[in-house]
């Protein structure tokens, strides 16, 4: 090695090093990938939200439901979750779109506030399932809510998408993975 | 903040956008009395299994460190699991697969964390190698890459410094100063 | 009115290092003596606006001018005197203001009392600053600009986060940054040697001392941060290998290296191109260290004030000076000319070995810190590295070095004996042997590593003790003549022995904290006993009261041994009125063995409180180490061939040749 290349050695270092900065400036290090993308979704099966009525609210669902064939998008809420709230209309808009069918997984939320909430700002769940103790949330690798999750109608979680939806993320992330699913 | 959202991260006081992460605003200061299990056995292994799992919000704290509601989460389950049987490893594993790598404050050695793990060798291993190839240029047998243009052939050993030739040499006037300095200071 | 002064101050400051950047540099390539000249009242200019800007967002932090948005997101009228003050630098854009403050402080000590510098030298030297604060003030003014006004004016403000609220925080950052920016000098003199094309004795003689300062400054800002969390997380840590602590640490092992090659340079005339080449890469891990936590490109428990916006500015001012710099070393390195002879046993090369791993740790450090980010930039997935990983690499190479630095000090510059040298080694080969019989007798179920740190600590004390007692000639002749070279001994040389012992105790600190803590959680009512290492802790029961701008839940333990009342200890649970965010205030009573440590949480339905008894052997050792190795460095620095403004008579007339 020439002596030149030696005392170059270093620059070089530091230039490879910056371009990494500059990558990782385009990245979110708080976003996480999910470990359960392309594999079955957990076995699991939600009650619906206690309401007082023997039926309960909001159906509940299971893993049985997502494995049914046809598409679903499960969305982790709760109420105390104020991101939730600015995601609700995007939700809404979704389920309307009859694209897939749209799971609630009410997660670590009083019975008495979720109702509130649903009631208040409108219900537009398929099905709802209850899951106060958070433990199929943890079966789901749910660390922050909302989260979304894409499943295909063999059952296997094609999609995850952590934070608060809002337009753009619905029309060009969550949609086209749902229309690629579907063909 | 993008979200208008600010939540209280009850350890740090991290400020976070969203997503709403597990944190409840009663803290519960890491591990706490009615998680722990009565077995000291058992309760030990949760401990050393929490300390090498990752709370996920935190970004750079063990479960056991933490006091996000995620993290007392998984110490439940960590004893669950353990009670329930579970080798230390199966523990672990099955928080991993839900979380992925991400949850491990050791990363899993394998294709992905292999210039990390080797690295430090591989740098000490450079160093050492650059250290010994400095000593032989420079330990008075040959001469060093400074030395190349001349000075190669004389012997080195307690030759003054100021008398070897140099591409930019000193004046009669800097040699006495710089002799009475190293002299000044050799003790 | 007052804070657009201040932001004015700041853009003449702004103007003020852009001539000082420019005119010096070129008018000492050119000879021009009326240019260079420039560079001192340039300097001292600087300093006065910085100060002013400083005054004035101090002004709006102590007297709460909501008007000013920096106040608003950091401040409240409740908050005491000492953390509105604080306060000014425990935020983003007030930190940078502190970081040009410092730099402008740093840049007239050189103006002042660099007057054995010849002129050229200085000129460059200072140039290079005033380049250094031209990046800063660009980046507070365009993204950063702490004198932003809001309207309307809210009735108060947020408050600064309570875990800040504690005098430990409130001096570290000051402390933290005199250490990175105090690198700063030791990077301009290796800038302009570099552009002169010049290393030589004076030129280290002349850096060392800037080095030494930026040292201690720094190794007291990061135990600060330590002692911190060891007090106040509430769980007896002191260190976790946090990236904000790692971004600390890593400048401190490079100019830990930087320091010891510093003085081969000096001594042996050789080393120089690795000498600039580790006072740029220290200076860098400043940089870094000061902009890691800010860009957002890293996120840890630290980011306060992490902002992806400022990040593209960041990263070009890291391109244009790291990057500038190394491009410059490159080019002109080569040209560098070593002549000093180098055997591998020798002083310098025992110096060389500490080099080594240093900047292997050094480098270590900055891998596993950068790791998740570089595996995330290739699209390799998220991994997490932790404190398990930095244990298992770092260690095994302080290991060698350890035993190494017992050897080191007593090998004579040139080519020594490793025979004699080793020969004197045996009492402290002895000592080690007995002291880890003793811990692994005593401590039969503990980790093995607390064995091998203590064997190490004995080591190096008893070698650095040996060593001293070789240089007084201790029991060779008589005690009078021994006492009178113990007396002779140069202070530099006292700094170093100092600093090793320092260390010496700091390992023993470090190993017993690490190795033997015990830990006791539970739920106790009053009157209720738990017993720990020997000591019983009853709980009399807790309190509420009310502290300046927070609530206090206060308990208070006897503690107990052998029938009679060792201390009282009274730990508190804060919650703080405007974010109604809790701290916890861990009660510490240190003994010689180690810290008693008690922490109170919560209430539950039965009455019974949540508590956390500690026993933390030797952690006090790792203080004491931590400030007998700073005192160390402090001694060095007094000695007189160090001083700053010392006779101008030594190497003043060499150097004005160089800088001609």
């Amino acid at each position: 090695m020439s002596k030149r290349a030696i005392y170059l050695a270093p620059l070089s270092v530091f230039l490879l090093m910056a371009v990494y900065f500059a990558i990782g400036l385009t990245k979110d290090p708080k976003i996480l990938p999910s470990a359960l993308i392309d594999k079955p979704v957990p076995e699991f099966s939600l009650p619906p939200i206690d309401n007082g009525t023997p039926q309960g609210y909001g159906k509940g669902f299971s893993s049985a439901d997502l494995k049914a064939g046809g598409i679903s998008v499960v969305n982790v809420f709760a109420s105390w979750c104020l991101p939730c709230r600015t995601e609700h209309p995007f939700v809404t808009k979704l389920a309307k779109m009859k694209v897939a069918k749209v799971y609630g997984l009410n997660f670590k939320d009083a019975p008495k506030y979720s109702l509130k909430w649903l009631k208040e700002l409108g219900d537009p769940y398929d099905a709802i399932g209850a899951d106060p103790k958070g433990r199929v949330g943890i079966d789901w690798g749910v660390y922050g809510i909302p989260e979304t999750f894409i499943v295909d109608g063999a059952g296997k979680i094609r999609f995850k998408y952590v934070g608060p939806m809002n337009g753009d993320i619905l029309e060009n992330q969550i949609l086209p993975v749902i229309e690629k699913l579907k063909r | 903040m993008k979200t208008g959202l600010i939540l209280l991260a009850p350890l740090l006081g991290l400020l976070w956008t969203a997503p709403a992460l597990f944190l409840s605003t009663a803290p519960a200061w890491a591990v706490n009395p009615d998680e722990m299990l009565a077995d000291p056995l058992l309760e030990k292994r949760a401990r050393e299994i929490s300390k090498v799992l990752r709370c996920l919000v935190c970004q750079n704290q063990s479960i056991d460190d933490s006091d996000a509601d995620l993290a007392k989460d998984l110490r439940i389950i960590v004893r669950q699991r353990l009670t329930a049987g579970d080798s230390d490893t199966a523990v672990i594993d099955y928080v991993v697969a839900r979380y992925g790598d991400f949850v491990l404050l050791k990363p899993p050695f394998k294709g992905a964390t292999l210039v990390l793990w080797l690295g430090p060798a591989v740098i000490a291993g450079l160093g050492l190698w650059a250290m010994v190839v400095f000593l032989r240029r420079h330990s008075g047998q040959g001469g060093g890459p400074g030395d190349r243009q001349g000075g190669g052939t004389q012997a080195a050993t307690g030759a003054r410094a100021a008398s070897r030739p140099r591409p930019a040499p000193l004046t009669e006037d800097e040699k006495k100063r710089l002799a009475k300095l190293l002299k000044e200071d050799g003790r | 009115m007052i804070p657009e002064i201040g932001h004015f101050a700041l853009i003449l400051a702004l103007l003020v290092a852009f001539v000082q950047a420019t005119m010096p540099m070129v008018g000492a390539h050119r000879g021009n003596h009326a240019w260079m000249a420039i560079s001192r009242p340039a300097a001292l200019a600087q300093l006065g606006l910085v100060a002013v800007a400083f005054g004035c967002l101090t002004q709006a932090y102590v007297t709460s001018d909501f008007s000013v948005l920096n106040v608003v997101q950091n401040s409240h009228t409740a908050k005491p005197l000492l953390y509105k003050i604080s306060g000014v630098w425990g935020n983003h854009e007030g930190s940078l203001l502190l970081w040009v403050l410092i730099l402008a402080l740093f840049g007239s000590a050189v103006a002042l009392f660099g007057t054995n510098l010849p002129p050229g030298l200085r000129a460059r030297v200072l140039s290079v600053q005033a380049m250094i604060a031209v990046g800063f003030y660009l980046f507070m003014l365009l993204t950063s600009n702490p004198f932003e006004r809001i309207f309307p004016v809210p009735i108060n403000g947020n408050d600064l986060n309570p875990l800040l609220q504690d005098p430990g925080l409130a001096f570290h950052p000051p402390m933290l940054y005199l250490g990175y920016v105090g690198f700063s000098m030791a990077f301009s003199f290796a800038i302009a040697a570099l552009i002169e094309g010049r290393v030589d004795a004076a030129w280290a003689r002349w850096v060392r001392p800037w080095t030494l300062a930026a040292w201690c400054f720094l190794t007291a800002g990061i135990t600060l941060g330590s002692w911190w969390a060891y007090y106040e997380l509430g769980w007896g840590g002191w260190w976790f290998w946090d990236p904000v602590e790692n971004a600390s640490f890593m400048p401190w092992l490079a100019g830990t290296a930087l320091l010891h090659s510093s003085t081969v340079v000096e001594k042996r005339d050789t080393l120089k191109g690795w000498t600039i080449l580790l006072a740029i890469v220290t200076f860098s891990l400043s940089l870094l260290g000061t902009f890691l936590v800010r860009s957002g490109v890293l996120t840890s428990v630290h980011a306060f004030a992490t902002d992806p916006a400022r990040g593209v500015f960041i990263l070009g001012l890291l391109i244009v000076v790291i990057g500038g710099s190394l491009a410059l070393f490159a080019w002109r390195g080569p040209a560098l000319v070593s002549t000093g002879v180098f055997q591998p046993i020798s002083r310098e090369g025992a110096l060389l070995f500490n080099n080594l791993v240093m900047a292997t740790a050094a480098a270590a450090v900055l891998l596993g810190t950068l790791y998740p980010l570089l595996l995330d930039a290739v699209g390799g997935g998220k991994v997490s590295v932790g404190a398990p990983f930095f244990n298992a690499v770092f260690i095994p190479l302080m290991v060698p070095m350890i035993v190494a630095m017992a050897i080191g000090p007593m090998l004579s510059w040139k080519r020594a004996d490793l025979k004699p040298a080793l020969s004197r080694l045996w009492v402290a080969g002895l000592v080690m042997i007995v002291a880890m019989i003793a811990v692994w007798a005593v401590e039969t179920d503990g980790p093995f590593m607390g064995v091998i740190g203590i064997g190490l600590a004995a080591w190096l004390f008893m070698g650095i003790l040996s060593e001293l007692a070789g240089r007084i000639r201790l029991f060779q002749g008589p005690l009078s003549e021994s006492l009178s070279r113990l007396r002779r001994t140069p202070r530099a040389a006292w700094g170093m022995t100092m600093a090793h012992l320092g260390l010496a105790v700091a390992i023993a600190g470090m190993t017993g904290a690490g190795a033997w803590k015990t830990e006791s959680i539970q739920a106790m009512k009053p009157g209720d006993t738990v017993s720990i290492a020997g000591y019983d802790f009853v709980f009399d029961g807790a309190r509420s009261g009310t502290g300046p701008n927070y609530s206090i839940l206060s308990g208070t333990f006897r503690v107990i041994r052998d029938g009679r009342l060792v201390t009282m200890l009274y730990p508190e649970k804060r919650i703080y009125d405007v974010s109604q965010q809790p701290t916890t205030e861990a009660a510490i009573h240190s003994t010689f063995l180690g810290d008693l440590y008690a922490v109170i949480g919560d209430e539950d339905e039965t009455g019974a409180f949540v508590t956390r008894i500690y026993f933390n052997p030797l952690v006090g050792w790792m203080w004491t180490g931590v400030l007998i190795m700073v005192f160390g460095g402090v001694l060095s620095l007094s000695d007189r061939r160090h001083r700053v403004g010392a006779p101008a008579k030594r190497g003043a007339g060499l150097a004005q040749a160089a800088g001609a």
